[in-house]
Order: C-alpha cells, then structure tokens, then sequence
C-alpha cells in the first residue's frame, strides 16, 4: 500500500470502485447511445425510428447526470499516481486527453439537447419529465447544432480511440498498471498493495 | 326594451343605418389573423403544426346564436407538421392521403349558448373520406369590429384512419390531436342588419 504524503489517510494506488463503476457504466452507455445515433439517423421515418431517437435522448440526458455525479467524485478522489516509468510528456498527454473527454462528455448531450430544441422537439426524459427548452424553433439553428453535434461526437470517437489504443499500449507493452488498476478483474502485476 | 331604447324609436331610421352591437352579423373570416393549429404527442413530447392554408364561412349574430352558421375547408398540403420529414410523412396514405383528399371540411349543423360568451358548436367533420359528429366549445369575444372565435377540442386520430398501418401504435404519436382554432370575423356593412 502505497501512502499519499499528503493525505495519508488516502489509499493512493487505486481507482476507488465508485470511480471504476462509473467509468465502465459511463463507457458502456457512450459506445451504445453513439452507435445508436449513428443508425438511428439512416433509418426512413418509422415509429421505431421515432422510438429510437426518443431512447437515445434519454439516454444522453442520463450519461450527462452519471458524468456530472463522476466528476463530483472525481474532484474530492484524486486518480492514483501514474507509473515512475512514464515519461512527462507521456503524462501530459493523458492528463489532457482525460480533461478533454470530460469536457466532450458533457458538450456532447448539451449539444443534442440543444438540437432538439432548436429543431423543434423537447426533450422529455424517459417520457416522464420534460427538459426545458432554452432555444427556439429555428431550422438554420438547429442544422448548425446537429453539424455541431456530429463533430463533438467524432471528435470524442477520436479521443476515445486514442484514449483505448493508450490503455492496451500500457498493458501489453508497457506491461505497467495502467488497464489493471481501472480494470481489477485483471488482477494485480504487482503484489503490493490493496485494491480498495 | 330600454327608456333609451324607447326614446330612439322615432328615430328608427338612423337606427337601421347604424348597425347596433346586438344585431351585427359577423361574415367576414379574416383569413390572415386567423390560425389552425394543432399539437400531436410523439413519444409523450408534444409537438405543434399547423395548417396555413384553410377558408372559412362564418354568419353569427351574438343576438341570434342558433341560427348561426359556420364551415371550415382546410387545405391538406398546407400542413406544418413540426419538420420537412413529417410533411412529407403526414402526406402519405398512410396518414391524410393528401392526393386523394386534398381538403377536409367542418359544417356546423347547430350553434348552443352555453351562457357568457361560450357556445357549444356542434357539426360534421371530414378528413380523408370520413365524415363524423364533432362537438366544440367556442368562446367568441366581441372586439371593436371584430368577433374573434376562439376552440380547442381533442379529436382521435383512429376514427379517420390517420396514421394507419405501422402508425397506429399510439404509444408512439398519441391517438389524441388536440386541435385549437382561432378566428378572427368581422362584420360587412353591407350585411349589418
Ligand atoms: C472501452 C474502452 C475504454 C478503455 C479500455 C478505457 C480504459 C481506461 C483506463 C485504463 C483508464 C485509467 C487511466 C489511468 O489509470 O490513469 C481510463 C480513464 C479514463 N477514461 Fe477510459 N476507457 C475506455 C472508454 C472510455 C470512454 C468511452 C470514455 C469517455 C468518453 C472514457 C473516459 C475516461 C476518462 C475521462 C478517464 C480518466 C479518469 C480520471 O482519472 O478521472 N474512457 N480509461
């Protein structure tokens, strides 16, 4: 068990389980609710395709709340330290890409809910409460968000990409930590410590 | 009648001239301040169109309501249905056959006063080849010149076949239509009785 200086009533060398549900739960929702989007928009109008895009309102709205919970936690749980053995430009490259997913990860359900507005259709969450409508029914607008929508979607296709191309270089050639400690199933490389 | 009244008797003629407010006849749809609108529910979300295209006749004494008269022709292909993809949808056969039914007509067949300024306007509706009984409540406020009408009522979109086929699954587009009308009718000088 590694001790933070700082805090040394804080277990440093491990995501909290909070922070590693969230991460995967978060994950998951933002591959399924993208690829949806991606399908759901070739579809001819059908009541499944109207069906479909209300699900995926939905479940945007809910990855906005599980983002904005994750980093509540995230600002009072600092991530354990990055492995000795990773160089500094390395570690700013992850910090940054990590800062920039979570700005994605709210700038791409803002930017939909916005679309919807603009495009005429209120976002009511799970068909239950209906999300207020900042924008007014505009078609230029709401044209412009939904380019908008797209390049925050694949620029965040891009990131995530990346961000996964890093995590497997860290586990199969770096041979370091890094997937292990956000993924516990795999188990320890080392033997010290405890995962919390 | 009044002592007011009374005392204009003799002049009885200027009183023909000038049309006094119980006995205006409001003809005149004024079809520019007028406005069909309508909200549908997808998906719970409450969307609103409109038709801009529709005539209206209307004859209706505030003094005589029940002999008033009213008829509403709508223009199928004018409809605003919130987006370019569900005018085109609504179009179809599956929903208001526009081709075959261009236009859909409401004649009214009796007007009630229901007491204040509300009445109940009772008629035969028309949409796609289907005609059936509707009933309205209306309220008509005087204005200056102008009698402005205004309705909402719910109709079910089932009992004229509108969206049929994959579209009558109504936990998708509800089968209620709240439809809410506005019209705005003055009188013509040369009707005021
Ligand atoms: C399925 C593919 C994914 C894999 C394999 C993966 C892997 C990882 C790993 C190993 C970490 C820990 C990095 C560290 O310990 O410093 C991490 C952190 C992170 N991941 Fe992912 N991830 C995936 C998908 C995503 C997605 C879709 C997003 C969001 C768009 C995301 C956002 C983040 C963020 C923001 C962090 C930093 C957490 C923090 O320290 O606050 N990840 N990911």
């Amino acid at each position: 068990m590694r001790i933070n200086p700082d805090h040394p009533h804080r277990v440093d060398n491990g995501y909290t389980g909070i922070a590693i549900s969230l991460h995967w739960l978060i994950a998951l929702a933002i591959v399924g609710s993208f690829s949806l989007g991606l399908y759901m928009h070739e579809l001819p109008l059908s009541p499944q395709k109207l069906k479909l895009y209300s699900w995926h309102k939905w479940a945007g709205v809910t990855i906005f709340l599980f983002v904005a919970l994750r980093l509540g936690w995230r600002l009072f749980h600092r991530p354990p330290e990055l492995p000795a053995t990773m160089p500094d430009w390395q570690r700013k490259v992850a910090a940054a890409t990590h800062v920039l997913l979570y700005v994605l990860m709210f700038a791409v359900p803002l930017s939909g809910w916005l679309m919807s507005s603009a495009k005429g259709f209120q976002t009511v969450w799970f068909g239950v409460l209906p999300l207020p409508d900042f924008l007014n029914k505009s078609e230029t607008l709401g044209d412009t968000l939904q380019q908008v929508h797209m390049l925050l979607n694949f620029s965040m296709a891009a990131l995530v990409l990346a961000h996964v191309g890093a995590a497997l270089k860290h586990y199969f050639i770096d041979r370091d930590d890094i997937l292990r400690r956000m993924i516990p199933l795999l188990g320890k490389r080392q033997t010290s410590g405890v995962v919390k | 009648m009044t002592k007011w009244a009374k005392r204009l008797v003799p002049g009885c003629a200027l009183a023909f001239l000038l049309p006094a407010a119980q006995a205006v006849e409001f003809n005149q749809v004024q079809i520019p301040k007028s406005s069909l609108a309508f909200v549908s529910k997808q998906m719970n979300v409450p969307v609103e169109g409109q038709f801009k295209s529709f005539r209206s006749k209307i004859a209706f004494d505030p003094a005589k309501p029940a002999a008033a008269k009213a008829e509403l022709e709508i223009d199928m292909a004018s409809i605003d249905a919130g987006s370019k993809d569900a005018n085109d949808e609504v179009a179809t056969k599956a929903w208001f056959n526009t081709q075959a039914f261009p236009t859909a007509r409401f004649v009214a067949s009796s007007v009630k006063a229901l007491g204040g300024n509300r009445y109940e306007v009772a008629g035969k509706m028309s949409i796609k080849g289907t005609t059936r009984d509707l009933a309205t409540p209306v309220t008509v406020r005087l204005d200056g010149g102008s009698a402005i009408i205004d309705g909402s009522l719910v109709i079910k979109r089932a009992d004229y076949a509108i969206g049929d086929g994959m579209w009558a699954d109504f936990s998708v587009v509800a089968n209620e239509i709240q439809i809410k009308f506005h019209l705005v009718a003055t009188a013509s000088p040369a009707a005021a009785k």
